[in-house]
């Protein structure tokens, strides 16, 4: 067997580390936090999946998250699902989520660039409208509670944190696939020159529809996940603008359009959000912080954090290597020019 | 000879400016035709016209026995007409290898458009029909995560790669490319759809003597192997050292067609370039 060569070894380590991780650490707060960062692991590699690979900037993605948690409340309301079986309703929400994506997709995705952003944002404020306005449907600005789970409240949050764990092992697993397929291949072709992968043969539209239906659903997974570990939401919180601005930093802070950059986003971004608004009481502060770090981010690491790293380090290996003689550095291909993971 | 590609009467105005008029050219099988003319001239719209970017207000466009006018670029690609641009267009952040796995993938859907039965227009044909080159029999439904480009894709992008002299380069990102090696670049990844007859914009410009020769040379053994070339270019030794058939546009139509020797001695050909017909032919060529 082939040894694990540091790249291959990190997510394994990684894995490893959080599956133990309440194990170690089992104060009920933390574990509620390490919950909702893995929730914003989900979103924002579900985000970076289309908007990333494609270059479709969307600030909408919420539509999908308070979509399906709304879905999965109604049904739980009006199908009477009480306790641990409202699990059964996920592929539910996800399913909501991925109809409503397609014709978000079919309306939004007719324009590019700025236009795009700005129909995302206001389909996002006509669903966020719809909540708390349809009141027979809705149940208003009260929203919606989820069945009441009965479990042992010490190990509540431990159990909410392994479905978010295998939520996020499966997103990031599939980012990584998709990346790599024909399909990854003809988004990041739309991304670079979509008239161009056109004229070859790349169907743009099915295309970049099937990513945002798939990202679509998979935030709508992670907004029925959060709905159960609240247990209730409003259009205030299922609908919430932050949201998708947060999502969008987590991936921008890390590395647009790489696998492993919107989950280092999310790492950092989520707790630190969450450790100021419990210690402060309040999120304001956390707000401002987070729209200073979307400029320093966008001034000084417009690419993200993992390329930019990537890259130091590999412009690193490249000196040392060439600086050795005798060696003909032409044989591999630079290391520079390989897209970080 | 008959003409594989060709078009009548083709008008197109852009506002108050007729950048084409009753433009006819013919690019014969198996031939380099160069398409010369000073800057302006309406080369890059009939480049337009013919490859579906621009649609033309008047005239047709005959591929192969075919009316393709107002055909989509992606059918008009798939039916067997490459093309290039003046100001290359690449994927500058796929690698150079990927460059060419995206246009490898044409016809999405294992489609591919053909020119129809005579008189007719393009004509949709099952991937059954034709070679997929990754040997897949039933395309319908594909795996949708199966690797991007298979084996064979893989091999024949690289001998490409190989044939045009930027194989060294495969895993770069085709961004960092010079401007030379990215024209090498695009008429590659045209390649790997192995059109029939390939449009080149200006494949000279800007780029050093050592790549022009080698561009030269590519031309010249593709075309020995039954490619047609179709040629835009001002480096007129490129051109008349190329080129089999000349024809040279001013103001959107054609003044003069014919073999390099004659054309670079038209009197209207120094007149489009020069202004006047007095001038010795030592400036127009």
């Amino acid at each position: 067997m082939r040894a694990l060569s540091p790249r291959g070894a990190f997510p394994v380590i990684a894995l490893a580390a959080a599956v133990v991780f309440p194990l170690v650490f089992t104060n009920q707060s933390v574990n509620s936090v390490a919950f909702q960062t893995l929730i914003f692991v989900v979103a924002a590699s579900a985000w970076n999946l289309f908007s990333g690979f494609s270059g479709y900037i969307a600030l909408g993605h919420a539509v999908f998250f308070g979509t399906a948690a709304y879905a999965a409340g109604l049904a739980a309301e009006h199908l009477q699902i009480t306790g641990g079986a409202e699990f059964a309703l996920l592929p539910l929400g996800a399913a909501a989520a991925a109809v409503v994506a397609v014709p978000f997709g079919l309306i939004a995705l007719r324009v590019r660039r700025h236009t795009f952003v700005v129909i995302t944002i206001a389909i996002f404020f006509i669903f966020q409208l719809a909540a708390s306005d349809l009141n027979s449907i809705t149940n208003g600005t009260s929203g919606l509670n989820a069945p009441f789970l009965l479990w042992d409240p010490i190990t509540f949050d431990q159990r909410f944190f392994y479905f978010a764990l295998a939520a996020a092992v499966a997103t990031i697993a599939l980012v990584w696939l998709i990346k790599g397929s024909r399909f990854g291949l003809q988004l990041r072709a739309i991304r670079d020159d979509e008239d161009r992968a056109a004229s070859l043969g790349v169907r743009a539209m099915p295309v970049k529809l099937t990513a945002f239906v798939i990202s679509g659903a998979i935030t709508g997974l992670a907004g029925v996940l959060w709905f159960f570990f609240i247990g209730q939401v409003q259009p205030s919180t299922g609908f919430d603008p932050l949201f998708d601005l947060t999502i969008a930093l987590m991936a921008f802070l890390g590395g647009l359009g790489t696998v492993s950059g919107p989950v280092l986003g999310a790492l950092i971004i989520a707790p630190a959000q969450q450790y100021l608004t419990i210690t402060f009481s309040n999120s304001y502060l956390s707000q401002i912080l987070l729209g200073a770090l979307f400029l320093a981010v966008v001034l000084f690491v417009p690419r993200g954090l993992i390329p930019t790293v990537a890259d130091r380090g590999s412009d690193w290996l490249e000196r040392r290597r060439s600086s050795r003689a005798g060696r003909d550095v032409d044989v591999e291909m630079p290391a520079s020019a390989r897209e970080p993971a | 000879m008959s003409a594989l590609l060709r078009t009548e009467g083709i008008c197109k105005a852009f506002g108050g400016v007729q950048a084409l008029e009753d433009c006819t050219i013919d690019v014969t099988a198996g031939s380099i035709t160069g398409l010369i003319g000073p800057n302006g001239s309406g080369k890059t719209t009939l480049f337009n016209v013919i490859t579906g970017y621009d649609r033309p207000d008047a005239g047709e466009v005959w591929y192969a026995g075919a009316k393709i006018t107002g055909s989509s670029p992606q059918r008009v690609f798939a039916a067997g007409i490459g093309r290039t641009f003046q100001l290359t267009r690449i994927f500058p952040r796929l690698t150079v290898l990927e460059n060419m796995i995206v246009a490898a993938q044409h016809g999405g859907g294992g489609r591919r458009w053909v020119p129809g039965p005579h008189g007719g227009g393009l004509r949709q044909v099952d991937s059954a029909e034709r070679d997929n080159g990754d040997g897949s029999a039933a395309p319908r439904v594909r795996n949708p995560f199966a690797r991007a480009g298979g084996p064979a894709d893989r091999r024949r992008a690289m001998e490409l790669l190989e044939f045009t002299g930027i194989a060294g380069h495969a895993g770069k990102l085709a961004g960092t490319l010079s401007y030379g090696q990215r024209k090498l670049l695009e008429l590659s990844y045209v390649l790997v759809a192995d059109p029939a007859i390939v449009l080149l914009d200006e494949p000279a410009g800007g780029v050093n003597p050592s790549l022009i020769n080698q561009l030269a040379a590519r031309i010249k053994q593709l075309n020995a192997d039954g490619k047609t070339f179709l040629i835009v270019e001002h480096n007129m030794e490129f051109v008349m050292d190329l080129c089999h058939q000349i024809a040279v546009l001013d103001s959107g139509s054609v003044v003069a067609s014919g073999p390099p020797s004659e054309v670079r001695n038209d009197p209207r050909v120094l007149d489009a370039y020069l202004g006047t017909a007095e001038d010795d032919d030592e400036q127009a060529s």
